[in-house]
C-alpha cells in the first residue's frame, strides 16, 4: 500500500470515501463521491430531535454514500459493530497494525480537535484512522484541514457514543481495488435515484414535498426565542461545517460538471449552473433568518416560508430537468 | 456563490480552522476553496451555544440554592438533555430527574456516580462539585 494522503473536504462521508478509494487505486474527487453516492437530498424529520429540535436533513442517509461507492466501485468493504468498547478498540488496532486504512462513524462531541463551538451531540460523523502512535491514534478527519491526533480514550468514547443514530463503534475498510467504472452508466443511474429521491419518494416529508412541509411549520411559527431557536436549527442544518454551504447544493453543482467533463453529456453543464443559481436562493434564506435571528430585522414567518416555499417550486423543476436529462442519456 | 465571494469573517466559532466549500471560480468551474467562515453560521451556531450555557447557568443557580444536584449543571455542560442523558446512562429519565433533588443525590451509590461521571466525561470528585 502507498502511504496515505490526507485530502480536505467540505462532508465528511464523501470526503472519506474519496481519500479511501483513492487509497485503494481509483482517483475520485469529493463531489464525485457525493454525486455517484445519490447523496443530494432533503428531509424534515420532526420525530427525530436533537435537543429538542427536529432534524432537517439535506443529505441522504448515513453511509448510503459508502454502501452505493462499494457495490458500484468493487472495493470489497467490511463493516463491524462491537457490543462492548474494549473489543471495539482491539480490533480496530488489529487491523492498524495489518496496516489497513480504517473508517470510523463517531460523534463530534467527544473529539477533542473539534473547535468547542461546533462540539454537539451528532453521531453521525464519518473519519479514517490511517495509524496509531503510542496512545495516539492518527487521523484524517476530511472536514479538517490537516491530519490529526486523538487520545485512545477520546476515541473510543466517541465511537461508542449514545443518543441518536448510535455509531455502536462501526468501522469499515476496504479489502479490494478500485477500479475504473463505466462512467456513463453509473452517473445515470445515479441521477435517476437522486430525481427519484428528491420527486417520488412515497413520503411526505422527504424531497421536494418535505420542502413543502417544513415552509408551513416555518409559517405557524409565533415570534419568541423559541421561534429563533427553531429557524436557527434549519440555518445550522445547512451551513454548519460539514456541508460545503448551501445543504450541499453547490457539491452537488461540482459534481454535475466534472461528470459532464468525464463523459461528454452536455445537459449536465446547464443543470450545474442552474444548481448553482439554488444554492444562492439557499444561501439568501439563510441570511435572512441570521438578521431574524440578530434582530437586525423583524421577526417574519411567513417571509421565511415564502422563500422555502420558493425553493421547493425551484428544485422541483430542477430535479425534473434532471430526470429527464437522465432518461435522455443514451448510454 | 463565486469564488470572491466566499466569506472570510473570521468566524469565531471555527476556532481557528478552516472550512471547505465549494464556490464557482471565474472559469465558470464549481471548485473547493476554504473559507474562515461567515457570520450567518457564526450567528446561528453561537444561538446554539449560548442556550445550552443559558441552561446551565441557569441550573447552576438552582444548584447554588439547594433545588437541584450538580448533576444536572454537569448534565447541560457536557450539552446533554434528559433524554441523551438516560440513552447514554441506561438509566429511565424518571430515575434521572429523581436523582436531581439534593438529598436523594447525596446518597447515591458509587456505582450509578461512576455512571454518571463517565457518560459525562467527568472523575467521581467533579461529578459531586459544581465551581
Amino acid at each position: 500500500m502507498p502511504p496515505f494522503v490526507h485530502a480536505h473536504a467540505s462532508h465528511c462521508e464523501s470526503g472519506v470515501m474519496a481519500s479511501l478509494s483513492r487509497h485503494h487505486g481509483l482517483a475520485l474527487s469529493e463531489a464525485m463521491a457525493f454525486g455517484l453516492g445519490a447523496a443530494i437530498f432533503f428531509a424534515y424529520l420532526p420525530f427525530m430531535r436533537i435537543n429538542g429540535l427536529p432534524l432537517i436533513a439535506y443529505r441522504i442517509q448515513p453511509r448510503a454514500i459508502i454502501k452505493r461507492l462499494n457495490r458500484d466501485l468493487g472495493l470489497g468493504m467490511r463493516f463491524e459493530k462491537f457490543r462492548s468498547p474494549a473489543q471495539g478498540t482491539r480490533r480496530l488496532d488489529e487491523l492498524l497494525d495489518a496496516g489497513h486504512l480504517v473508517g470510523l462513524q463517531t460523534s463530534v462531541y467527544w473529539l477533542p480537535y473539534f473547535p468547542p463551538d461546533l462540539r454537539f451531540h451528532f453521531n453521525a460523523h464519518n473519519l479514517l484512522v490511517y495509524g496509531r502512535e503510542g496512545d495516539d491514534y492518527l487521523l484524517s478527519d476530511p472536514v479538517v484541514e490537516t491530519v490529526v491526533r486523538c487520545p485512545r480514550a477520546d476515541l473510543e468514547k466517541a465511537r461508542f457514543a449514545k443518543g441518536l443514530l448510535a455509531p455502536h463503534g462501526l468501522l469499515y475498510y476496504a479489502t479490494g481495488t478500485a477500479a475504473a467504472p463505466d462512467w456513463a452508466k453509473l452517473g445515470k443511474r445515479a441521477l435517476k435515484r437522486a430525481a427519484d429521491t428528491m420527486l417520488r419518494t412515497p413520503l411526505p416529508f422527504i424531497g421536494i414535498r418535505g420542502i413543502g412541509m417544513l415552509a408551513r411549520r416555518v409559517e405557524r411559527l409565533a415570534e419568541g426565542d423559541a421561534a429563533r431557536m427553531y429557524i436557527g436549527n434549519i440555518v445550522r442544518m445547512q451551513e454548519e461545517i460539514g456541508t460545503g454551504g448551501a445543504g450541499f447544493r453547490f457539491l452537488y453543482a461540482s459534481f454535475l460538471q466534472e461528470l459532464a467533463a468525464l463523459t461528454g453529456y452536455r445537459p449536465l453543464e446547464a443543470l450545474a449552473a442552474r444548481l448553482v443559481e439554488i444554492g444562492d436562493r439557499w444561501r439568501e434564506f439563510a441570511l435572512a433568518a441570521a438578521r431574524m435571528i440578530r434582530r437586525r430585522d423583524p421577526f417574519d414567518a411567513p417571509a421565511l416560508a415564502a422563500r422555502l416555499r420558493g425553493l421547493a417550486a425551484d428544485e422541483k423543476k430542477f430535479f425534473g430537468e434532471l430526470d429527464a436529462a437522465q432518461r435522455a442519456w443514451a448510454c | 456563490m463565486r469564488e470572491r465571494d466566499v466569506p472570510q469573517e473570521g468566524n469565531a466559532t471555527l476556532g481557528g480552522h478552516r472550512k471547505a466549500v465549494y464556490a464557482v471560480a471565474d472559469d465558470g468551474r464549481v471548485r473547493m476553496v476554504t473559507s474562515r467562515g461567515w457570520e450567518v453560521e457564526e450567528i446561528v451556531t453561537r444561538q446554539a451555544v449560548e442556550d445550552l450555557d443559558r441552561l446551565a447557568r441557569e441550573a447552576r443557580q438552582r444548584a447554588l440554592a439547594g433545588l437541584t444536584s450538580p448533576l444536572e449543571v454537569h448534565m447541560y455542560r457536557a450539552r446533554m438533555d434528559v433524554a441523551l442523558l438516560a440513552q447514554t446512562t441506561g438509566l429511565w429519565r424518571w430515575r434521572i430527574r429523581r436523582h436531581f433533588r439534593p438529598p436523594v443525590f447525596a446518597r447515591l451509590s458509587p456505582r450509578l456516580r461512576r455512571r454518571y461521571a463517565d457518560a459525562l466525561g467527568l472523575s467521581l470528585e467533579a461529578l459531586g462539585r459544581i465551581d
